[in-house]
């Protein structure tokens, strides 16, 4: 194994934290208007992210500085080619921080509806989005010999990126109703166990067709296997999470998104983003990767850094253990 | 096409605005980061409650400012990719891995930790919760570091070997990265926007405690902060003085364009004068109108007031013979002006806050009957008995209040200095801006970019100052009970496990 093979993995497991992470809170700000009853529940769920979200984020800077760090092709190729569906994201992420942030600064009811619609919208988008871009990425799009993306924005929205997108969606929110499930205290958990059963099978059918489309297009033993890894996780996960027993649930929807981002990037390799083209023009991760002397720092970097980002993450989560209902939630005052 | 529609020209607008933009908050984070942690320090060390109340008073101001911080950092770390591609296939090999040590590092701290500092009043106990402060304060220097590493690339690029591709282009691959990480560019302009950093936090402390200070409330609280704060502004002002003479230096060995551009210096002079007024013709190369003092520019840049300093007209010749034909000179009145500028707000909110050090002292060579108490605003005292005229005294009062943006206009300027005064350059001497946007992006792509970002930017600018006056109008809190009775047990204390939480969104 090459260094720049070791750079796949790692990018693989940056982008995995990413949806892991992000992908509940995603969920939960969809729940803000699939679950909440009413502006107290929607705090609730609101405040099971609040001191994490932040943190989760990180995951996707940091697979973004290390694409660029450890494959600038790939970085120039994909940021530059998927240019609106990125400043989507962009646009729905820098919205959402100042949302959660700046929603309780005020007592005005106007301004905390408009900050709640603000979370609803900018937790489906890219939720939806990262969906499309990663569809699109494994399936390959027009890129020519000088690696340039050469499609246009409609190209990117073919019914394999899209349905991407739903699963990405469906996925996130059922991994969402777990997560509620294992944070909250009272009715609102109650619900969530019972949303979880209709998202979950939702996600399974559109995750089903996805993965046996991918597998189909470009599969091979191993991806086969992440696949039923994927498919079976998420199956257990809804059964589990009906008997109550959130937190296996809660690792089970996890699994699932490992497993399902662990088939995409399995059926990837060792293209990093292969040209619809032409397959000489793909960028793979010998072509489009950094220098050895680069990808060796960054490796002891990546290597050092990452592990211990995990040990404090993990301890935030520990001292925020405790589940919240509606009774923790002071009223309505502006801080 | 239109040149003010070429897509470069787009492309550098965008990264012009999302950069000075997002540069507005992150000196103040990084300073009023720092000076919560100090203040909550005090607080854990003495359990004085105007510390406390202090701590929670510019700990929100600090929360308001870092989440647009935060959010338009994203911005800054994809527009790379998005609009500078062909700069990212050039430099990513050398350039992108400080900006990963920057994520992996940095940001995970700050995210991170901000997160159980705001959270964590009811879950962790003092020192804990201050521990978190001080990392979230950690990182945002250390984020600061790398960035600075990775703009002094492009400033000055070492530690790196020119290679060939497959595809017959060349890009920069790194050979050294100790050498990219700490050469005297990086630590010189590290120096120097930190300490500009602290400024801008002193300056803004100083202003809002006189704002307070002019009413008479919260008394006891901005008194504090207002000592702090101008200690904070001096210390920056040292600093940022320092580090600029030397950065000038190493600025007129590596880009001397740059600095005589600055300085509207057009012929090679010996010695050579500082400028403070000039008004020129940029098409014939010379100045109209020139107000100067002699040597002084010889003394800045060389520390000999007889130096020789080359000129505009001849280093563009000189660059003509080294990287062939063409225009080797930046916009030459953005650079002086912006020189200007970044010096001029600089300079008066050092002079007002370094005089009001001086003015408010409590003792040192003051009478005692013209000391005043913890809970007076204290008199501006010129000399040992004599106070300063009640007509001087008001304008220091109502300028020092203004000063607290002053630096941090400077400091804009200063970015938008460094940046156009590179140019044609976007990496010094190796890329020029022209070939480093991205060739498959069109023109409406980036126009659309453009137009969205700055709307977005200015909504977010009108709330955030909104949300900002009404936290600096309301002062600082009263603290509750359980502000005064922190948890003993990290996770909080289990007879507490009904009770709200603390803070919630």
């Amino acid at each position: 194994m090459e260094l720049h093979d070791v750079w796949f993995v790692i990018i693989a497991v940056l982008w995995t934290g990413y949806f892991f992470l992000e992908g509940f809170d995603f969920g939960v700000g969809v729940l803000t208007k699939l679950l909440a009853r009413d502006r107290t529940e929607k705090r609730v769920l609101i405040n099971t992210i609040g001191p994490v979200w932040d943190g989760n984020e990180v995951w996707l800077l940091s697979a973004g500085g290390a694409t660029f760090a450890a494959f600038p092709e790939w970085y120039a190729t994909l940021f530059s080619g998927f240019y609106l569906p990125l400043l989507l994201i962009l646009v729905c992420l820098i919205v959402r921080g100042v949302a959660f942030e700046y929603r309780v600064k005020r007592p005005e009811e106007n301004w905390q509806r408009n900050w709640e619609a603000a979370i609803f919208w900018t937790s489906l988008v890219p939720a939806f989005m990262w969906g499309v871009a990663f569809g699109n990425i494994v399936h390959g799009v027009k890129i020519d010999k000088n690696f340039e993306y050469v499609g246009n924005f409609g190209d990117l929205l073919n019914p394999y990126a899209l349905l991407g997108g739903l699963v990405t969606l469906t996925l996130f929110t059922f991994h969402g109703t777990v997560f509620v499930g294992l944070k909250t205290v009272g009715d609102i958990r109650e619900r969530a166990r019972k949303l979880s059963l209709g998202v979950g099978l939702v996600a399974a059918v559109v995750a089903l067709v996805f993965l046996i489309w991918t597998q189909a297009d470009n599969g091979d033993a191993k991806s086969l296997a992440a696949l039923i890894v994927a498919v079976a996780a998420l199956v257990a996960a809804i059964a589990v999470a009906q008997t109550g027993r959130e937190g296996w649930a809660f690792a089970l929807s996890g699994l699932t998104i490992v497993a399902a981002v662990a088939m995409l990037f399995l059926t990837l390799f060792p293209n990093v983003m292969p040209s619809s083209l032409n397959p000489d023009w793909s960028l793979t991760v010998s072509n489009a990767s950094s220098s050895p002397y680069t990808l060796r720092i960054m490796t002891w970097c990546a290597g050092i850094a990452t592990p211990m980002v995990l040990l404090y993450q993990s301890w935030t989560y520990w001292v925020f253990r405790k589940r919240i209902g509606t009774h923790h939630i002071a009223a309505d005052v502006a801080h | 096409m239109e040149l003010a529609l070429a897509p470069e020209t787009l492309a550098r607008w965008q990264f012009g605005i999302t950069t000075v933009y997002h540069f507005l908050f992150v000196p103040l984070t990084i300073s009023l980061a720092a000076l919560t942690a100090i203040l909550e320090t005090a607080w854990v060390r003495t359990g004085k409650e105007h510390y406390l109340r202090a701590t929670k008073f510019w700990g929100k101001l600090f929360l308001i400012n870092i989440a647009m911080g935060v959010v338009t950092g994203i911005v800054q770390e994809f527009q790379f990719g998005m609009n500078w591609s062909d700069y990212s296939r050039f430099v990513g090999d050398v350039f992108g891995a400080p900006l990963a040590f920057e994520a992996l590092i940095a940001f995970f701290f700050e995210s991170t930790f901000i997160g159980l500092w705001i959270f964590g009043w009811d879950k962790l106990p003092k020192k804990v919760h201050l521990a978190c402060i001080w990392v979230v304060s950690i990182g945002t220097i250390l984020s600061a570091y790398f960035i600075m590493a990775a703009n002094s690339f492009m400033q000055h690029p070492v530690g790196y070997r020119l290679v060939k591709k497959a595809d017959g282009t060349m890009r920069a691959e790194l050979t050294d990265f100790p050498k990219v990480l700490f050469q005297e560019t990086a630590l010189v302009n590290f120096w120097h926007v930190i300490s500009a950093s602290i400024l801008v936090g002193g300056a803004f402390m100083t202003g809002i405690a006189v704002f307070h200070l002019r009413k008479k409330r919260h008394v006891r609280t901005m008194r504090m902060s207002l000592r702090l704060g101008l200690v904070t502004a001096l210390v920056g002002t040292l600093l940022t003085v320092v580090s600029a003479d030397t950065l000038g230096k190493v600025m007129y060995e590596q880009q001397p364009m740059k600095m005589s551009a600055a300085e509207a210096l057009w012929d090679s002079q010996q010695p050579a004068p500082f400028s403070l007024f000039a008004y020129g013709d940029v098409a014939k190369g010379h100045n109209t109108v020139a107000i100067e003092i002699p040597g002084i520019l010889s003394f800045l840049a060389k520390n000999d007031f007889n130096a020789k300093i080359p000129g505009i007209n001849d280093i563009n010749k000189s660059e003509q013979e080294k990287f062939g034909p063409g225009d080797y000179r930046p916009n030459i009145p953005t650079a002086y002006w912006a020189y200007r500028w970044m010096i001029g707000f600089g300079g008066v909110s050092m002079a007002l806050c370094t005089a009001g050090l001086w003015l408010t002292r409590r003792k040192f060579w003051l009478a005692p009957e013209h000391r005043t108490g913890d809970e007076d605003v204290p008199k501006l005292m010129l000399t040992k008995n004599m106070e300063l005229t009640p007509k001087l005294g008001i304008w220091w009062w109502r300028l020092s209040q203004w000063t607290l943006i002053f630096p941090l206009i400077g400091i804009s300027w200063g970015w938008i200095f460094t940046e156009t005064g590179r140019q044609p350059w976007v990496v010094y001497g190796l890329l020029r801006t022209r070939d480093a946007v991205s060739p498959g992006v069109s023109q409406a792509e980036v126009l659309t970019s453009l137009i969205v970002f700055t709307l977005i930017y200015a909504i977010l600018a009108v709330i955030e100052v909104k949300l900002m006056l009404k936290y600096v109008k309301q002062g600082p809190p009263e603290l509750t009970e359980a502000d005064l009775n922190p948890p003993t047990k990290i996770g909080g204390d289990p007879h507490d496990a009904d009770k709200p939480m603390a803070f919630s969104y």
